[in-house]
This record gives C-alpha cells, sequence and structure tokens, in this order.
C-alpha cells in the first residue's frame, strides 16, 4: 500500500494522464472515422467525449486527477456481494445475448468502452482499487478483460450479420470468400506484421512494468490470502463451494476431459468455418457459459475481490483483515435429520465394525446420496425426454447420456452457489471419514 | 549485370533458396513449398482465412511468444541456478546487475501473454466452429496444448523462489494433493518435498514440459494442414 493520500496521487497524475490522453486519441479517431462516412452528428458526439478525456488528462497532469465520489464508491461497495456480482454479471450477459442485434452495432459497442474506460480511469484515484488493479501480476487480466470483450464483440457481430444472411437463405459472408489466396505474399505478410505488432506491446510492457519480486521464500510467514497464479485463481474460489482434492483435481479432470469431449458430442454439422448463434445456440450458449461466467468470472472474483482470510470486499473497501465473515457450514444431513425430520442425526457407537460404519455413513447421509444419485441418473434420460429430445435422437443413448452428465457437472457450480447463498449449505454429501465432502 | 543479381545467380545463394525470388504466380508457390518454416503453410488458403477479424492471430501469436519464451528462456538459463542458496540471489542479479535488464519482464510477460492468447486461441476456434469434423482430434491436441502452457506457466512460477511464487505453487499444489491415498500421504508427498521441488520444477519448465508441448504443436501444425485448412468443412 502507499505511504499517504499525497504520495500516491503524485505517482499515479502522470501515467493516469496518459491513460486519458489515448481514450481521447481513441475517441478523435472515431470522429474522424464518422466524419469521413459522413455522420456528422456521430462524429460531434465522440468529438465531444474525446474532449472531455482531454480535460480529465490534463487534469491529472496537474497533479489532480478526477476521483469518483465517495458516494458513489460506497453504494458500489454496498451492492457488490458474491450473488449480486455473480447473477448480475449472469443477467448483464443474458441481456447482451437477448439484445446482441442492438449492442454488435459498432456505436453501442464503443460507447460501452467509453463508460467502461470513464468507470477505470475515475476508479484509479482510489488507492484500494489502485493497490489491486495495477499489481503487475494483475495487469495481464484487465488487459484479458478488454480482449475478451473485444474479441466477444467481434465474434458476435460477425455472428449477427452471417445470421441474418442464413434468415435471407444466403450463405454466410466466410463462404464468398472462398476463392484461394496465394500464402506468399498475403499471409506470410500478414504474420510479419502480426509478429511486429506482438513483439512491440511485448517490449513496451516490459519496459514498463516491471516483473514482481517480493521478499525471498520463507516458509515460516504464510501472507494473507495467499493466492495461486490468476489462471488458477478461479478454481481457488471453488475452495468456498467444495472439497481441495475435488476442486483440485476432479474439477480439472473434468474440465480437460469435458473439453476433449466437445467436438465428439456435438452433433450439429451447420456453423463449421463461420460465426454464427443461430445455427447453433445451444453450443454457443453452453461455451459462454461455461467460459465467460464459470472461468474468467471466477478468476476475476478471486482476484480482485477476495481479500484476507478469503473474505469478499468490495472494489474500494479497506482490506481489512479483521473482517467480520459469514460461515456457510450447515451440511444437507443436518437440515435433513435434525431440522425437516426433528429427531438429530444419527450416531454410530465408536466400537461398531467398519461395514458397519460404513453402512451408518450411508444412512446418515441418505438425504444427500439420493439427491446426487437422481440428478445424476435421472435426470439426463428426463431431459432426453423433454427439453433436449432433439438432441436426444440426433445424439444416440451413449453420447446423450455422456453429454448429458458433463452439463450437469458442470451446473453443479452454480447450483451450488445458490445453495451456499439461500441456505448456508456448506455440503450435499459429506463423508469426511472417506474424504469425500460434495 | 546488377550485385542483386550477382547474388542471386552465384552458386551459393541457389544453393540455399531453390529458385528466383517469389515475384511470379510460379516461384510464389515454390517459395512456400521449398522453405522449412514456410511449408508449415499451405500454398494457397482461403481469403475469408487470410482477414484478422476472422482469425483474431490469436494460433500465431501462441507460436511466436513460445518462441520468444524459448529464446528468452535459454538466456536466462545463462544466469540462473535452481538452488535454495542462489535462486533468488540470480533473481537480483537479473535485476539489478545483467545488462538487457528486460529479459525477466519479456519472458514473465510473455508467459502471462501466453496463457491468454491460448484461451483467446481456443475460444475463436470453438466459435467459428472449426472443432467439427474433420478437426476433431486438432481440437483434443489443442487442449492438451492448453493444459501444457498451464502448466508451463505454473512451474515456471515457483523459480523466482520469493514469497509471491513459493506460497502461489503451495496452494495450488496443495489443492492436488489433497486427493486422497495419492497426494499428502503417497507419492504427491515425495514429489513436493520442499528441498527437491525448485530443481524438479526447473527440470519440467526448462526440458520436459516445453519439448513435449514442441512435438505436440508440430502434431497440431501438421494435422491442420491434413485437416484442409483452419476451418470449414473439407
Amino acid at each position: 500500500m502507499y505511504g499517504n493520500e499525497h504520495e500516491f496521487l503524485e505517482r499515479i497524475a502522470g501515467p493516469m494522464g496518459w491513460f486519458y490522453l489515448s481514450a481521447c486519441a481513441v475517441n478523435l479517431l472515431a470522429a474522424g472515422r464518422a466524419l469521413r462516412g459522413r455522420r456528422p452528428q456521430r462524429a460531434g458526439a465522440w468529438g465531444a467525449v474525446g474532449l472531455t478525456f482531454a480535460v480529465l488528462g490534463w487534469r491529472a497532469f496537474d497533479g489532480n486527477p478526477a476521483a469518483m465520489p465517495e458516494a458513489c464508491k460506497d453504494a458500489i461497495d454496498a451492492v457488490l456481494g458474491p450473488v449480486t456480482f455473480t447473477l448480475g454479471s449472469f443477467l448483464i450477459l443474458w441481456g447482451l445475448y437477448l439484445g446482441r442485434r442492438v449492442f454488435v452495432r459498432p456505436a453501442v459497442a464503443f460507447a460501452g468502452l467509453n463508460v467502461s474506460l470513464l468507470f477505470l480511469g475515475l476508479s484509479l484515484t482510489d488507492a484500494q482499487f489502485a493497490a489491486v488493479v495495477i499489481q503487475p501480476d494483475n495487469v495481464p487480466i484487465v488487459a484479458m478483460v478488454y480482449l475478451l470483450a473485444l474479441f466477444t464483440w467481434l465474434s458476435a457481430s460477425a455472428a449477427v450479420k452471417n445470421d441474418r444472411r442464413l434468415g435471407q437463405g444466403l450463405a454466410p459472408a466466410e463462404k464468398d470468400q472462398a476463392e484461394k489466396a496465394l500464402v506468399w505474399p498475403d499471409l506470410v505478410y500478414t504474420e510479419l506484421i502480426c509478429m511486429i505488432l506482438a513483439s512491440a506491446v511485448l517490449l513496451i510492457w516490459s519496459l514498463s512494468v516491471q516483473a514482481p519480486l517480493e521478499q525471498p521464500a520463507n516458509p515460516a510467514v504464510t501472507p494473507n490470502p495467499s493466492k495461486a497464479p490468476w489462471y488458477f485463481v478461479g478454481l481457488q474460489e471453488l475452495l468456498v463451494f467444495s472439497d481441495a482434492w475435488i476442486v483440485g483435481v476432479v474439477v480439472p479432470c473434468l474440465i480437460a476431459f469435458g473439453l476433449m469431449a466437445i467436438p465428439y458430442l456435438d452433433p450439429n454439422p451447420q456453423g463449421s468455418g463461420y460465426y454464427t448463434i443461430r445455427q447453433r445456440p445451444f453450443a454457443y450458449g453452453v461455451f459462454q457459459f461455461g467460459f465467460l461466467l464459470l472461468w474468467v468470472l471466477l478468476i476475476l472474483v478471486g482476484t480482485f475481490m477476495r481479500g484476507p482470510n478469503w473474505g469478499f470486499f468490495g472494489l474500494y473497501e479497506v482490506r481489512d483483515p479483521h473482517k467480520v465473515l459469514a460461515l456457510g457450514n450447515v451440511k444437507l444431513s443436518e437440515y435433513f435429520w435434525t431440522i425437516w425430520l426433528g429427531r438429530g442425526v444419527p450416531q454410530v457407537a465408536a466400537d461398531a465394525g467398519s461395514l458397519a460404519q460404513f453402512g451408518h455413513i450411508l444412512w446418515r447421509e441418505i438425504a444427500g446420496v439420493t439427491l446426487v444419485g437422481l440428478y445424476f441418473v435421472a435426470l439426463p434420460p428426463l431431459l432426453g425426454r423433454t427439453l433436449l429430445r432433439r438432441l436426444r435422437a440426433q445424439m444416440g443413448f451413449g453420447r446423450f447420456t455422456l453429454m448429458a452428465v458433463l452439463l450437469l457437472a458442470m451446473m453443479t457450480l452454480p447450483l451450488k452457489m445458490i445453495l451456499r447463498w439461500t441456505m448456508n449449505l456448506s455440503y450435499v454429501v459429506s463423508m469426511p471419514e472417506c474424504f469425500f465432502n460434495l | 549485370m546488377s550485385l542483386r543479381d550477382r547474388i542471386r545467380d552465384s552458386q551459393v545463394y541457389r544453393s540455399i533458396f531453390r529458385h528466383p525470388a517469389p515475384v511470379d504466380r510460379r516461384n510464389r508457390v515454390l517459395v512456400v513449398v521449398s522453405n522449412l518454416v514456410l511449408h508449415l503453410h499451405p500454398v494457397a488458403i482461403p481469403k475469408h482465412a487470410l482477414r484478422p477479424g476472422f482469425t483474431w492471430c490469436m494460433g500465431g501469436i501462441t507460436c511466436f511468444l513460445f518462441l520468444v519464451e524459448t529464446i528468452t528462456g535459454v538466456l536466462l538459463m545463462f544466469y540462473y541456478r535452481p538452488t535454495l542458496e542462489w535462486a533468488y540471489n540470480d533473481m537480483l542479479a537479473l535485476r539489478d546487475v545483467v545488462s538487457l535488464g528486460v529479459l525477466r519482464e519479456v519472458h514473465r510477460w510473455g508467459a502471462h501473454a501466453m496463457v491468454i492468447s491460448v484461451m483467446l486461441h481456443m475460444y475463436r476456434v470453438f466459435l467459428t466452429g472449426s472443432y467439427k469434423p474433420p478437426r476433431e482430434f486438432n481440437w483434443v491436441v489443442g487442449v492438451l496444448l492448453l493444459l501444457l502452457t498451464l502448466l508451463l506457466s505454473f512451474t515456471g512460477y515457483l523459480l523466482p523462489w520469493d514469497q509471491l511464487s513459493i506460497w502461489a505453487i503451495t496452494v495450488g499444489s496443495n489443492m492436488a494433493r489433497a486427493v486422497p491415498l495419492l497426494g499428502h500421504e503417497g507419492p504427491g508427498q515425495q514429489i513436493l518435498a520442499a528441498g527437491d521441488t525448485l530443481n524438479r520444477f526447473y527440470v519440467l519448465h526448462c526440458v520436459a514440459i516445453p519439448l513435449l508441448a514442441a512435438l505436440l504443436m508440430g502434431l497440431h501444425f501438421w494435422r491442420i494442414r491434413k485437416d484442409g485448412g483452419i476451418s470449414g468443412p473439407l
């Protein structure tokens, strides 16, 4: 953290100025483009936004960067919790998906970019926000968020265009460019330019951000919190909801296996070699849900919002290690026996045989075991008869069952989150005696 | 005869490039066929596969970053000793003493960038449906390469031997070691025994995983050609 507010502002003022100047330049370029396209109103709008960024940049260079009002920060922190953040992101992505025809318009997407840049700029003057976001190892995550937004927008706009063409009975745009071009010179030069750009970005990045090097390794001093490398922080975040070996071994294996199985579980011959959503809504939806919400979003939560003791902190909230955290530690067996049946969790004599002990454990966890069994055994055929009838017919029994089980396994994650938030449920099946908790 | 023509006409030049300059169609085809690096490509590709808007260039950038990591990695190996008494000191020397002081930065940020570019490459391949027949197996190879990239980055994360690295690796490997029977109580204990971990991660990071990755990359690129280009049905 930084010594005092004044010192912090002094350090950050210069980079902030350059940040705003770049934002201004991007807007002026957009304005120029709009002018050439004979759209004076739009050019005026981007020009005005660019000027605003220029003023903000001038203030920053002057050593007095504009800050987000405290009331605004407090409101954001008050609203932001694990539930609102996850559900909110889901609803936003769902809204973007439904309204994609509007949101892929360049003007709308560009306005969104400007809002996000303004938000980032105003927030960076907050010492707590800056301490998390400008941490050298977190810079790539911010870059990843912007790249993901860019490419999701790019692919969605190509898909919307293709879907419109497909609706008119035309071939997708990629098929119109099916004639061949020679690799030398066209592709080779594209690759060369791309290579030079990538080298330039990497060099500038390396010259401006020093690689982190903390104190020498000391097994006696555990940092709080200790975080895995950022690409595994999403898995670490799952520790909140499940056991270490399930999160560290079973889930990664399932993810890897599920990814490898995708080509063999997607029976849809359409949408090969061009962007489309309309011809493969199911595959598109499942992948985006798994990738953007379950993988990327959890990385963001784990990196930016988890503080000491893995507590959830708002973006501007001081990371106080003494913050009181709510524990979710009611097992389903306790709900079942104590609260719903009102007769106490069954106990077994300590000197009983191992078989009897095992039988007892199963009896104790009967509600959870039944539930999980039904979920994985009964739901796939049920889905095959109802919601996913078409897929079931296309895929045959074996493939469909595998696909449904993998899909249901993925869905255990959001389900577990919801159960945790609503019922304080820790485990559906809890057999610590056999190292097994679900 | 101009100097350029004389060079082009010399025995040395003609022994390296077995055809005239690629200025006409015939020689533009020959340059791709007869050059070891260029022959990763077919001679001609569909026009849409040229557009960065379609490919996002992420596969190529990933390959490029792998090369950058290899080169900077070899340079770093000249300075770095994977032992408890030297690892951290060599980091300090790399930061403060060694000329070309951005080596470690390029290596580290390149590694982060490679994780991101692999994910984006996979994202593009999925969104264009390029895993569909006949490319199912190449998608599988790609997933393996994604895992190897993550493992490369993970094993490299430990090498600075500072607080950041050992605790990040401890968190990560503790999750894997929590597996019943094979973890803390079994082989996992020995693989991750404190003193030896650094050396084992070093060998994995510098030799074992890169070799495997290079092998799979060869397969990945070869299959792109055999499967008829980057996307679309055969």
